[in-house]
């Protein structure tokens, strides 16, 4: 291809370690014995569960139903009994649990009615609620829902399909366009459409000729403005800002993303799974993982959504000095707190670690401003500047030098002569940055509120001052109309005192007024029963000594 | 000599007006430094520097009625942005005024309550839902942790319960391993 490729700052050149796994065609996994299911599968979102335990469900049946801007719908991965909605330690650094829904498969991975979409006679709106439904997200790792990224559709002209995969050890993309290139590059006509873009670039590291070759016969044969460009394979390429700078040396600054210049990057792994959704109707319940590093058998497979990982490892076989096990990359990945947890939509691999493939740290020394970090920064940040910032908790000025412009790619603690571990610094920068936002709108939240309460007690008291004099006027009022002679106030006089007289006085007069109305009208026969049982009455009372002696009145 | 007098007297006439006149226009509502210290404090409300919610408390310290170190769900942190922005020194929390704890969210033990509404009244951010004799619930999000709600029911149904870490919430570690000072 003739395209004029671009450069970006810095970056490294790693081993890659891509042949170890990428030899071997996917293969299935078998079906665990149970999956657990995280309701969390995109960034920030979390389904509501829609099923209870003990219910059959079929393979793709929605579980979670999609909640909020971010949200996505979740399905079951295979058909079998819900034995549990609970809370699972999920596949994340901090080791805490999420809300999972629990099947215990049937074996027979019977699929729900499955219907193709038609993108011809369906309105725009109507695909991006298809996608939110077959629960779509990036499957580059940032599970961002795919619906939300493609925007408005319009603006954008250029649509980058990201088959760098430009980590080490990690060949799942690389296989899937191996294998799949014609599905990968429908799914990619989808979403051009969808976003309404005139170019689609394929962005594959120089790397993986094998999947450069699949790719492009592909594409020629669907025809219509398909590139597929061969990239220096230098880590972080597959980072999209880097990826949107290489191909076609647009900058994007800070703040910015690419749909704001056109040009927006989707996933190799994300287009085939738009166009199973599409075509076959299928969402999204299995992806490519690869399992590689310290083990007998690395290679690719296809994963159900929600299998353990500990039920993965013995396909590929880990050896036994394996003493960690990594999910990601080694770049950017992090080491599983526990082996039980599942695998999500963002899960790409996982690496058996051992002190030989991965030797431990050097002990961290002192900075000592080489400056070798803002050499190999990709985003052109100054990270020994940053790492000072964060270590001493000045977190206003590591903002200042645009600490969340950083991608965490880890470039700076690999080339960092002190080892030191810069990005756990931003990291931790970055996450109190965060908690301190949200403490701020809390206390902006609390604050109005309390403001407002105040304001309305306030109000309260006013109003019920207001009715009172309002209806002691009205009294007063009232009182002067029905005869201002009968009783004159005396002048001068407390008019609530005057008030409260007149009160006591219309009280007197009604009861006064008031006879016992139940003894008017009697009927003759009641009025002699009355009359027996007052003679009765005044006879027990005329002899009181003789009542005393009745047996069952003893109170002693 | 007279020459003198006048033109002095008329720029005396002239800058007094400007500044009069700047005076009115440029007023500033309120006190600006009230709001500084205000944005500092957490807003939990809960009147334990003795003043009635997070504002009087401001005010005090703006006026110079109150110090710095009284406000124990700011904490050391809140102390030390204080000091920075009225420029005194750092000093610690004053323990007539309690101690910095976990930040907690009350629970209302909804089987035991008995509907009275005095937790109601004195939630300082309306964050108690519910009506007389029926059932009350503490909306979680917007509750502050005060606690001025658990003194005045009469069943002790409330309970404060220190917030968990979720997937959302988590942060990551300080990577410096402290190394603690052996006296």
């Amino acid at each position: 291809m003739s395209a004029r490729l671009f450069q970006f700052h810095g970056g490294i050149k790693a081993n890659g370690h891509k042949r170890e796994s990428s030899e071997s065609p996917i293969q299935q996994a078998p079906l665990p014995r149970r999956l657990v299911v995280p309701l969390r599968q995109s960034t920030r979102a979390t389904a509501r569960c829609i099923v209870e335990p003990g219910e059959k469900v079929l393979k793709g049946q929605r579980i979670g139903e999609p909640e909020g801007f971010l949200g996505t719908a979740v399905h079951a991965p295979t058909s079998g009994t819900v034995v549990e909605f609970g809370r699972h330690v999920m596949a994340h650094p901090s080791g805490l649990e999420t809300r999972c829904v629990v099947i215990e498969p049937d074996g027979a991975d019977r699929w729900i009615e499955r219907k193709p979409f038609d993108l011809r006679h369906a309105t725009r709106a109507d695909a991006l609620g298809w996608l939110r439904d077959c629960g779509i997200v990036g499957l580059g790792g940032a599970t961002f829902p795919s619906h939300v990224k493609l925007g408005t559709g319009s603006g954008v002209d250029t649509l980058i399909l990201n088959g760098a995969e430009c980590e080490p050890w990690i060949t799942c993309d690389d296989r899937l366009m191996r294998e799949r290139a014609a599905d990968i590059l429908a799914g990619a006509g989808i979403l051009r459409e969808l976003i309404g873009a005139r170019r689609l670039m394929v962005g594959i590291e120089d790397n993986k000729p094998e999947a450069i070759e699949a790719m492009r016969p592909a594409a020629g044969a669907l025809g219509g403005n398909i590139e597929v460009i061969a990239i220096p394979a230098i880590y972080p390429a597959g980072g999209e800002k880097q990826l949107i700078r290489v191909l076609t040396g647009i900058e994007i600054p800070y703040g910015k993303l690419g749909g704001d210049f056109g040009v927006q990057c989707f996933n190799v792994g994300t287009a085939h799974a738009v166009y199973r959704a599409f075509d076959h109707g299928e969402p999204l319940v299995s992806r490519v993982l690869t399992l590689t590093g310290n083990v007998e058998r690395p290679g690719n497979w296809e994963v159900l959504i929600g299998t353990p990982v500990d039920e993965l490892l013995p396909l590929a076989g880990p050896k036994p000095d394996t003493d960690r096990y990594v999910m990601g990359g080694p770049m950017m990945g992090f080491a599983l707190p526990r082996l039980d947890v599942p695998v999500v939509k963002g899960s790409n691999c996982v690496i058996s670690a051992s002190p030989a493939l991965f030797p431990p740290a050097p002990p961290e020394q002192n900075c000592i401003r080489c400056g070798e970090c803002a050499r190999a920064c990709p985003a052109e940040l100054q990270p020994f500047e940053l790492y000072w910032f964060s270590r001493a908790k000045n977190f206003g000025k590591a903002q200042e030098y645009h600490l969340f412009d950083c991608i965490e790619c880890g470039c700076c603690a690999y080339v960092c002569p002190s080892h030191i571990p810069l990005v756990d610094y931003y990291r931790f920068a970055k996450s109190e940055i965060w908690a301190r936002e949200r403490e701020k709108t809390a206390a902006d939240l609390a604050r109005e509120r309390f403001e407002f309460r105040n304001y309305r007690q306030e109000r309260e008291k006013e109003e019920k001052a207001a009715k009172l004099a309002a209806k002691a006027a009205a009294t007063r009022a009232k009182l002067d109309a029905e005869g201002a002679g009968a009783e004159p106030a005396p002048a001068g006089e407390d008019p609530k005192k005057a008030l409260i007289a007149a009160a006591l006085a219309r009280a007197k007069a009604q009861q006064a007024a008031t006879a016992p109305k139940n003894t008017d009208n009697l009927s003759p026969a009641t009025q002699a029963e009355i009359d027996a049982i007052e003679a009765r009455r005044q006879a027990t009372q005329q002899a009181p000594a003789g009542a005393d002696a009745t047996p069952g009145t003893d109170a002693r | 000599m007279l020459t003198a007098l006048i033109v002095m007297t008329g720029i005396a006439i002239v800058l007094g007006a400007a500044l009069g006149y700047a005076a009115i226009r440029f007023k500033v509502e309120g006190d600006p430094l009230v709001e500084k210290i205000d944005a500092i404090l957490p807003q939990t409300q809960c009147g334990q520097c003795g003043f009635p919610g997070c504002k009087p408390y401001a005010e005090a310290i703006a006026n110079g009625d109150a110090d710095i170190n009284q406000c124990p769900p700011g904490g050391e942190e809140g102390i030390r942005k204080l000091a920075d922005l009225l420029g005194r020194e750092f000093k610690p929390l004053s323990e007539e005024h309690g101690v910095e704890k976990p930040k907690s969210v009350a629970h209302i033990d909804e089987r035991t309550c008995i509907g009275c509404t005095l937790c109601i009244q004195a939630c300082p951010v309306d964050a108690i839902v519910g009506a007389a004799k029926q059932m009350h619930t503490v909306v979680e999000p917007l509750c502050t942790g005060c606690e001025l709600c658990v003194a005045p029911c009469p069943v002790d149904c409330i309970a404060m319960v220190p917030v968990t870490d979720t997937v959302q919430t988590w942060k990551w570690k300080y990577p410096v391993t402290e190394i603690r000072r052996v006296a």
